[in-house]
């Protein structure tokens, strides 16, 4: 492998890092967290703690009946059979009943992690959906994905198998522990070392352990960014003929991943061994010291009965806690994950809008720049200090040179960022003082990169103005010039668009979100580069449309295609963040400046 | 799960030495409650201290043996478990990319994605268990089961009589069990899919402020996984109760017949009680059988997805005939396409008839309107989907015949909407072709991204963000057409590659490709006449068909379009009429 090839991977990691990897938070606080989930169906739980009870001493029951029946069977022809009968029939209900609890008991269970999870993966999706744009430019998508499946995932695993074995464990525990005080108080005294010691191994373990559960989800999360980025580009993979490339850069990565997963399990696969000892060292105490005290006991001395049902229960005690050592290591995965759940959770939302915020009314949609400095990194700025004005009705066209920062005019119109200084005011109403979901809606949108998303093409169509009628969705197509084609389609305007639908092209998916604005009532309208993908000959039939969709609407038009925008009311000619020139096609052509270059160099 | 099997056969040796060990540790955690009932029954009433402290010694030695006996399988197993999933992972990965692009349309993106994610992890995770599980449990069950038919066969023989009803009960669930997972993970496609469009499209969202929309249409989504990962759990759930039920109203006909035969004299007390323990275990062990198997089940519906990936029969192979040249080539042909047509579904022809020749260094522009099949000629030219009729050569030879490696290293191409990736911009131009710092900068250059590129921070090691989000259009066209241009390919294609970029740039760097790639062939689609106007053949498409071919005089005179198309944007280009506006607006002023 190049290593020239890694060399940039290092700094680009900044960027790409998965989102929880920034701050630590404290298991408490997780679990406080976790149990806000399972707090909200606590009727549910209340009901499997119930049943875990009930079965618990349904299962504790059925021996004793078996030795009831077996007492009764006391030697050759001395078999109390009325007895053995009766116990039979009792031991058969008592064991339906408990396999009954346990099925409802599950069942409970997995409904319950499901809301949980449900409720997590709605969270985590309601979220994103009011994250700002500028998360989406810095995070993997495969990334995000992951801690909406993967990591919801291993919560979910764990939420429904441990937490029956936590209750019922604890129930387990407190019962025996009951029987062994009653037995032998001082025999008990061996659990107060052995307990802690488990108690404080767990411990120490889990803090040894967790930061590499936290390790592994982050791995796994890169892993999925790689994937998802390289499964995407795949066709361009395929034509430079990488897929060797990008199968080395995914063996190490994958590499990494299942190291991290390794090194994990190794780490917390002493857990439970590790706990199982502690309990077996102090069987081997208890039986020592249980002699001692058969032997010379005094006021404490038990007999040898005692001392052995002593350790049938101890052996009891200890099971459960060995499970709960077990559920513990477990519960590091889960903990590891959901804390990268909640810190995607605490990334913090678009900017509320301001107090007071009120719809913006739009009558006129005169739109105001006022001395607008902006940088998408504050200390980058890129737009100096722009003023313009475009008043209702107007076109106002945007051009310049690549990279001008015309497209940032859009984010700044539409709030996806805010400027560092200046306003932007829309019928003299401050943009930051009206709501951003009023603002956005007063505006179309037609962007050069084309977004449809699984869904029939009718719902595309239909998707900013879902309360369209067919007709006025066939409308909107046959003046996008795109309805012919949509019919040539096997099924119409039902057939579903698929992301990299191979039956509709790149133009044609453009016309379907010109369509789509077409349904839109907004009094503003942004073109930014809405039609690159057309040909010219095609955007002239539907120049009529256009012209009809752009009639009285506050306009603005990102185009490098001059011959689209000369009768623009105003041309912006930016360049490097700054407006040089502003004024009519002809203003502008008469000024002999930069415009009128960039014009004749179309021809020459 | 077959397919699995392949990859589980090499690490069987070393499986089967943590089985042994573990082994040795089942059977030594065994003897614990041996030695406790041993200390407590023999040696306790001997009064012997000595002896009770040699014993508690030995246990806790005991102790100690079965923690390590532990520990090593276990981590020997997540050894076993993570060498087998990251090989596993590698192949699926390593597959996935060789898919054609008509396999990856047809799996989807999103399911393929999450196969390599979420599937191998499953698949993973069953591993894991399974060895973690898979001694102790069957070994507790046959012990258990010996020692039961030694010590009273008749006995024992109701509980293996219960054996063959618990194992259908679990061939059954699982049966049941596995496809739903499958279905769980179609689910999972689903909501990958959902996410994925939501990020992409968040833009277009947020301004249509469709967020509530998203939300319900994400509800929906989750609600079906939720619902179906419930259904599977809820009928996995049902082996437990029901292993138990089985196990437990064998032990009730056990102390029936036991009744019976104490009775009779044939058998004595003891044995019902000492059968009663043995029960427990194999209870113990039944359990964590069938846990198993909710296991297994999950992971080998992940690992028939995986599988299903794997098992793709590699499309569009290179035929056997070898790179010879067709007869129907002419002599000086460098790229050829010979009365092709083509459907991507197989319905309608999205090509027919296409016929046209370049020689070596030659430029042909395409033209045509949206949806006229011009991207469909490139997909074909570079072999990401075959023919359906007719023929197309490079250099004479059929690309069907030419090495997938050999044809895709000629070309440099920018798709539509083609990808960047989040790294540098130097890895993004090279691309992994490990070029020097100086074709890199040369490719930039050329596609007039230098000057950009060297504003930037860090110029050439400058990081792009995800989708190359931190560029303009326009950059990231240029910065694509540089990688196109790095590799001094011998066929360049430009599938309307410039449209974001302004007419200067796009002349500059057009005058730039002809000046330093002459011996290039270049085939550029583009919607802007002045963009091909200068190539030796221009193709106008129509509707897949050819509407015209020449050069652009030719086509002036006898294509009728493609004169509409550049009266349209070349149109009012008359410069005396210009200056005569110029100094009316002057006059107005």
């Amino acid at each position: 492998m190049n290593r020239n090839m890694f060399s940039g991977r290092d700094k680009t990691a900044g960027l790409q890092k998965g989102v929880a990897q920034k701050t630590r938070m404290k298991t408490p606080e997780i679990l406080k967290r976790l149990w806000k989930y399972l707090y909200r169906s606590g009727g549910m739980l209340i009901a499997a703690l119930l049943m875990t009870f009930a079965s618990n001493i349904l299962s504790l029951t059925g021996p004793s009946l078996a030795g009831n029946a077996v007492n009764a069977i006391k030697g050759k022809g001395n078999v109390d059979f009325p007895t053995v009968f009766r116990m039979c029939r009792l031991m058969l209900i008592f064991y339906l009943l408990s396999s009954a609890f346990e099925w409802l008991l599950s069942t409970i269970l997995i409904k319950l992690s499901q809301k949980c999870v449900f409720q997590m993966r709605k969270d985590v999706f309601d979220h994103l959906e009011t994250l700002p744009v500028r998360f989406f430019d810095h995070h993997q998508t495969g990334d995000i994905i992951s801690h909406i499946s993967y990591d919801i995932d291993t919560v979910n695993t764990s939420l429904s198998s441990d937490l029956v074995q936590v209750c019922s464990s604890i129930i387990t525990v407190v019962g025996s522990l009951v029987m062994m005080l009653r037995i032998n108080p001082p025999l008990v005294l061996v659990f107060a070392v052995t307990v802690p010691i488990s108690v404080l191994f767990t411990k120490h373990l889990s803090k040894k352990v967790r930061p590499l559960f936290s390790a592994r989800s982050a791995k796994m999360g890169e892993l999925n960014g790689y994937t998802e980025e390289t499964i995407s580009g795949h066709k361009t993979i395929k034509s430079y003929h990488q897929e060797e490339t990008m199968n080395g850069r995914f063996r190490k990565k994958n590499t990494d991943s299942c190291d991290a997963y390794y090194q994990a399990d190794y780490a917390s696969a002493g857990m439970g061994p590790s706990v199982n000892f502690i309990n077996n060292l102090s069987l081997a105490l208890i039986s020592v010291f249980g002699a001692m005290l058969y032997l010379y006991g005094g006021r404490f001395a038990l007999t040898l009965g005692a001392l052995s049902s002593f350790v049938l229960y101890s052996r009891k005690f200890s099971g459960p806690i060995n499970e709960i050592a077990n559920v513990i290591s477990e519960l590091q995965s889960a903990l590891a994950a959901a804390e990268r759940v909640f810190i995607l959770l605490d990334e913090p939302s678009e900017e509320a809008d301001a107090p007071g915020a009120k719809e913006i009314r739009v009558s006129e949609g005169r739109v105001d720049m006022d001395h607008i400095r902006f940088g998408y990194l504050p200390e980058k700025e890129i737009i100096h200090d722009l003023t313009l004005r475009a008043n209702g009705g107007s076109l106002t066209a945007i051009v310049g040179p690549t990279g001008a920062g015309k497209t940032t005019l859009t984010n700044l119109l539409m709030r996806f960022y805010d400027p560092q200084g200046g306003t932007i005011s829309v019928d003299g109403q401050e943009i930051r003082s009206v709501t951003r979901k009023s603002l956005r809606l007063s505006y179309a949108m037609v962007l050069q990169e084309t977004w449809l998303f699984t869904g029939t093409i009718r719902e595309n169509i239909a998707y900013g103005n879902p309360n369209a009628t067919f007709e006025q969705v066939e409308k909107a197509a046959k003046a996008a010039h795109i309805h012919e084609f949509i019919m040539s389609l096997p099924d119409g305007y039902d057939t579903v668009l698929t992301e990299e639908g191979i039956n509709v092209s790149q133009g044609q998916r453009q016309l379907l979100t010109i369509a789509r604005a077409m349904l839109l009532d907004a009094q503003m309208l942004i073109l930014d580069e809405a039609t690159s993908n057309v040909d010219t000959r095609t955007e002239m039939q539907i120049q009529s449309a256009m012209r009809e969709l752009m009639d009285g609407k506050t306009c603005f038009v990102i185009a490098h295609r001059l011959s689209t925008i000369q009768n623009a009311d105003n041309i912006l000619v930016v360049r490097d963040g700054d407006i040089v020139e502003q004024g009519t096609h002809d203003q502008l052509l008469a000024r002999n400046g930069f415009y009128a270059k960039l014009f004749y160099s179309q021809f020459s | 799960m077959k397919r699995l099997m392949e990859y589980i056969r090499p690490c069987l040796w070393r499986m089967a030495g943590g089985f042994s060990i573990k082994f040795m540790g089942s059977l030594l955690d065994l003897m614990i409650p041996w030695m406790l009932s041993k200390i407590i029954d023999d040696v306790i009433p001997t009064g012997e201290v000595r002896m009770i402290l040699l014993w508690g010694g030995l246990m806790t030695l005991c102790a100690g043996a079965v923690f390590a006996f532990n520990v090593i399988p276990n981590r020997m197993a997540s050894s076993v478990a993570r060498d087998i999933t990251e090989k596993l992972r590698e192949d699926l990965f390593v597959k996935t990319s060789s898919l054609s692009c008509a396999q990856v349309d047809r799996l989807t993106v999103p399911s393929l994605i999450s196969r390599i994610t979420s599937d191998t992890y499953n698949v993973h995770r069953m591993l894991n268990m399974m060895q973690r599980l898979g001694v102790r449990a069957p070994i507790l069950l046959l012990g258990g089961l010996i020692v039961t038919m030694a010590m009273e066969p008749r006995l024992g023989a109701v509980l293996l009589a219960l054996m063959p009803l618990m194992g259908l009960t679990i061939w059954i669930i699982s049966k049941k069990g596995i496809p739903m997972y499958t279905k769980t993970q179609q689910k999972v496609d689903r909501m990958v899919q959902t996410v994925r469009e939501n990020i992409v499209g968040v833009r277009i969202i947020k301004a249509l402020s469709k967020g509530d929309f998203e939300r319900k249409r994400f509800d929906t989504v989750n609600r079906e996984l939720s619902d179906q990962e419930t259904t599977a759990g809820v009928t996995m759930a049902a082996t437990n109760p029901l292993m138990n039920l089985f196990l437990n109203c064998g032990l009730v006909l056990v102390i029936l017949l036991g009744a019976y035969l104490v009775n009779n004299g044939t058998t004595k007390i003891g044995q019902i009680i000492a059968f009663q323990s043995y029960f427990t275990i194999i209870l113990t062990a039944v359990i964590s059988l069938s846990r198993m198997f909710v296991i297994l089940s999950k992971g080998s519906a992940s690992a028939d997805r995986i599988a299903e990936v794997l098992d793709l029969p590699q499309d569009l192979i290179p035929s056997l005939e070898g790179e010879k040249r067709e007869q129907a080539a002419s002599e000086d042909e460098y790229v050829a396409f010979d009365h092709v047509s083509f459907s991507y579904l197989g319905q309608k022809d999205n090509l027919s008839d296409i016929s046209f020749t370049l020689k070596k260094g030659e430029t042909l522009g395409i033209i045509g309107s949206t949806g006229s099949g011009k991207s469909t000629i490139v997909n074909l030219l570079m072999r990401l989907y075959d023919a359906d009729r007719g023929q197309i050569r490079i250099q004479g030879v059929d690309v069907k015949n030419i090495p997938d490696e050999k044809l895709h290293r000629m070309f440099g191409v920018v798709f539509q909407s083609d990808v960047l990736f989040a790294d540098t911009i130097r890895e993004n131009i090279d691309f992994g072709r490990r070029l020097t710092m100086e074709e890199i900068d040369d490719a930039a250059k050329n596609a007039q991204a230098q000057e950009f590129i060297l504003t930037r921070e860090e110029k050439y090691e400058d990081a792009l963000s995800i989708r190359g989000s931190n560029l303009s259009g326009g950059q990231r066209q240029r910065l694509l057409i540089a990688r196109a241009l790095a590799g001094q390919p011998d066929i360049l294609v430009l599938d309307d590659s410039s449209s974001a970029l302004d007419y200067k740039t796009d002349a500059s760097m057009r005058q730039a490709i002809r000046e330093s790639l002459s011996d290039t062939t270049s085939i550029i689609i583009a919607q802007r006449v002045s963009s091909i106007m200068q190539a030796d053949h221009i193709l106008v498409l129509e509707n897949g068909r050819e509407i015209g071919c020449g050069t652009h005089e030719e086509l002036l005179k006898n294509c009728p379009v493609y004169q509409e198309i550049a009266a349209t944007q070349l149109g009012g280009r008359d410069a005396s009429g210009l200056a005569d506006t110029v100094n009316e607006e002057e006059a107005k002023v």
